[in-house]
């Protein structure tokens, strides 16, 4: 995954509630066995209509080209576990996004690709929001120094240490847990023995 | 003696390997042992290319089974084929996958195959005190069992496949207490969807929900079922509840539980889960069974649901941070404010999903049909959880009912829960539907969904509105 360090770009508002995964990625993106061609999928059902484009839509804005972070309403990304939500961000370009909260899932699979998500106040996120010209701007996100710097203003925030050193170094999660293998295969002998109906699992 | 503690604190204690630190309680770091999982042909595939191309082997094979169910065909005359080319790789694919890594996989043609959510209980693989983590939101349906079951992405299943561990941070506890009982015509969907509107569409986000009391005590396996699987509808991560008897039943029932030997063995064990009677939850909620009424969503969240006796709600009534969502979701679902629910007209009717198409599920739309039709100009869908629930309903005749009625009767599938396959609404098409999730576009782009219990649909189908289940008194019995 790519690394996250410091970041400028464009910043664009969604504000609603409870924005969902189905909505983030329409089912129509979700028939493949890879990750690509899912930038086209984003948000594709606000973006186009039967018409073609949606011109009131914020991405779909003149102004609206070097988009790299979202300001989102509460619980952003509940709903659905797919993690081709998180993917198609990433590959329209979005890189983090601000917002109060966010789904479980859509964290843990943001984590797992390199996605920022930074949970603010409410009070830092209407500050935000207010600094904003009709729902757009430029800042700057440092996740080393962990703020925001948008116009003279610096917004401090406080990422899970894990995840910061995972998107500051991009690490192989699966071969760091395997360091532990023999650790593993010593809790699953004691496990099966204290459990021997386990032992057997799918017992034709 | 140790401090008191959750029934969620216990379980995820039981499957601690290491810790990496952090705080004592909810926010600890650590790696977390997950018993089983359940593999669908369209959040995996990913993950097993990344396997692929890494050389991983599965940690433990016999740990998983693969299920198509989302994006095949419900038409009622089973074939492997009717779906586009996407599907058709993504089916092919996962078939190829059990091949290469050992994993029993239950295709299209499967005499058990069904949606995952239902096939892994009913199959006997679900046992109290596990952890299931699987690549699915509502695999929080596992907790009617006492497990630990949570929904993971792609990334996370291919960690869980290669090491049978996730690097798990410990939740919040909430629980939710219903006493009382259930008033006649109320169910467990009723339950969870007062929960829904009352603490909102992410009132336990971050938590891991234990619900609890005599209304929890007195339902069946099943109605459990509904409330942990739709309390992902609340934010929750886990929902739980303590095993108990029926639960141990349950179990043995299904063809792959462990032996009647081992049962008796466990059984002890089981009963023993529950939380200490002097546990402290991070949060408390209450909720009296009998002021439940029957609900029915109105907007394009979860928690935009009311009683059927009630109107669509006016956004200038609302506190100011709701409203535009409100205002929203009123005009997407092409409803006025102040309309009586009752008198919402609607196209299709639908009982399916993991949350409300079991055996159970079915008796209680079939109560409401028996002797009824459905009303001129609605299509009605039924889509059985699973291949087996179809054959035991069919042996109770339950199918003929519903042909009667003028319902298809259809195969298994996620079917129009989410509509990845070719069963979907129409632009601006309204639907009384028994599942989970009325977002914007869920059942085709446009679609216009109302959440209700399955008898609620049987209601509103054969009045042509939504209606109160109540008004329509059962007229033969089944």
């Amino acid at each position: 995954m790519e690394r996250f360090l410091r970041l400028a770009g464009g910043i664009a508002a969604m504000p609603g509630a409870n924005i969902d995964t189905d909505v983030i990625m329409p089912k129509a993106f979700l028939k493949g066995i890879d990750r690509s061609g899912l930038a086209e999928g984003l948000f594709h059902d606000l973006r186009f209509d039967a018409d073609g484009r949606r011109p009131d839509f914020i991405l779909n804005r003149a102004d609206m080209t070097d988009t790299r972070f979202l300001l989102a309403g509460p619980n952003f990304g509940c709903g659905s576990s797919r993690e081709h939500a998180v993917w198609g961000m990433l590959q329209y370009g979005i890189r983090a996004i601000v917002g109060t909260s966010f789904g479980a899932i859509f964290s843990d699979n943001a984590a797992n690709n390199g996605l920022l998500l930074l949970s603010l106040p409410p009070s830092d996120i209407a500050m935000l929001s207010d600094m904003l010209d009709d729902g757009s701007g430029q800042m700057t996100i440092d996740l080393e120094r962990e703020r925001i710097e948008i116009a003279d203003r610096i917004i401090r925030f406080a990422v899970d240490p894990a995840v910061r050193q995972a998107l500051m170094q991009g690490l192989d999660r699966i071969g760091e847990t395997l360091t532990h293998a023999d650790r593993i295969r010593a809790f699953e002998q004691a496990y099966f023995a204290d459990n021997p109906w386990l032992a057997e699992p799918s017992a034709q | 003696m140790s401090s008191p503690k959750t029934l969620y604190d216990k379980i995820i204690d039981r499957h601690r390997i290491l810790s990496f630190g952090g705080p004592e309680g909810a926010g600890e770091r650590l790696l977390l042992y997950i018993d089983r999982t359940v593999l669908n042909e369209y959040t995996s595939p990913q993950a097993f290319s990344g396997l692929r191309e890494a050389g991983r082997k599965l940690w433990r094979p016999a740990a998983s089974l693969g299920v198509v169910d989302h994006v095949n065909s419900t038409a009622p005359l089973r074939e492997d084929g009717k779906v586009d080319a996407g599907a058709r790789r993504q089916i092919e694919y996962l078939v190829e996958n059990g091949r290469d890594f050992g994993i029993e996989i239950f295709d299209v043609l499967h005499p058990r195959q069904g949606i995952e959510h239902v096939v892994m209980p009913e199959l006997g693989l679900v046992l109290p005190g596990l952890v299931i983590a699987a690549g699915d939101s509502h695999s929080t349906t596992y907790g009617a069992f006492g497990v630990v079951g949570f929904g993971i992405g792609t990334s996370d299943i291919e960690h869980l496949l290669a090491s049978q561990t996730l690097v798990y941070r410990r939740l919040k506890t909430m629980r939710i207490t219903v006493d009382g009982e259930l008033a006649p015509g109320v169910t467990a969907k009723d339950v969870i969807m007062e929960v829904i509107r009352r603490i909102g569409a992410d009132g336990a986000a971050g938590h891991a929900v234990e619900f609890a009391g005599a209304a929890i005590e007195a339902m069946g396996v099943e109605a459990r079922m509904t409330i942990c699987n739709m309390a992902v509808e609340c934010g929750a991560r886990v929902a739980l509840m303590a095993p108990d008897d029926k639960v141990v039943a349950y179990v043995a029932k299904g063809p792959r539980a462990p032996s009647p030997a081992m049962l008796d063995r466990a059984r002890e064990s089981w009963l023993d889960l529950h939380s200490d009677a002097e546990a402290r939850f991070d949060a408390e909620f209450f909720l009296a069974a009998g002021d439940v009424p029957p609900m029915v969503s109105w907007g394009t969240s979860p928690d935009q649901a009311l009683a059927i006796t009630d109107q669509v709600p006016d956004p200038a009534d609302m506190p100011s941070g709701r409203r535009d969502d409100a205002a929203r979701a009123i005009a997407y679902m092409g409803l006025e404010s102040h309309m009586p629910l009752q008198d919402v007209a609607i196209d299709r009717a639908f009982i399916g999903s993991c949350t409300n198409a079991r055996l159970s599920d079915i008796r209680d739309a079939a109560r409401i049909l028996k002797g009824r039709r459905v009303a001129p100009g609605v299509r009605a869908m039924i889509s059985p959880g699973s291949s087996t629930v179809r054959r035991a309903a069919e042996a109770e005749g339950l199918d003929r009912i519903f042909t009667d009625a003028g319902f298809e009767w259809r195969q298994s599938g996620c079917s129009l829960c989410l509509a990845m396959n070719d069963d979907m609404l129409a632009p601006g098409e309204r639907c009384a539907s028994s599942t989970n999730r009325n977002f914007e576009g869920r059942q085709g782009v446009g679609g216009r969904t109302h959440l209700m219990s399955p008898a609620m649909v049987a209601a509103a189908a054969v009045t042509g509105k939504l209606a109160d289940v109540r008004s329509l008194p059962m007229l033969e019995p089944l």
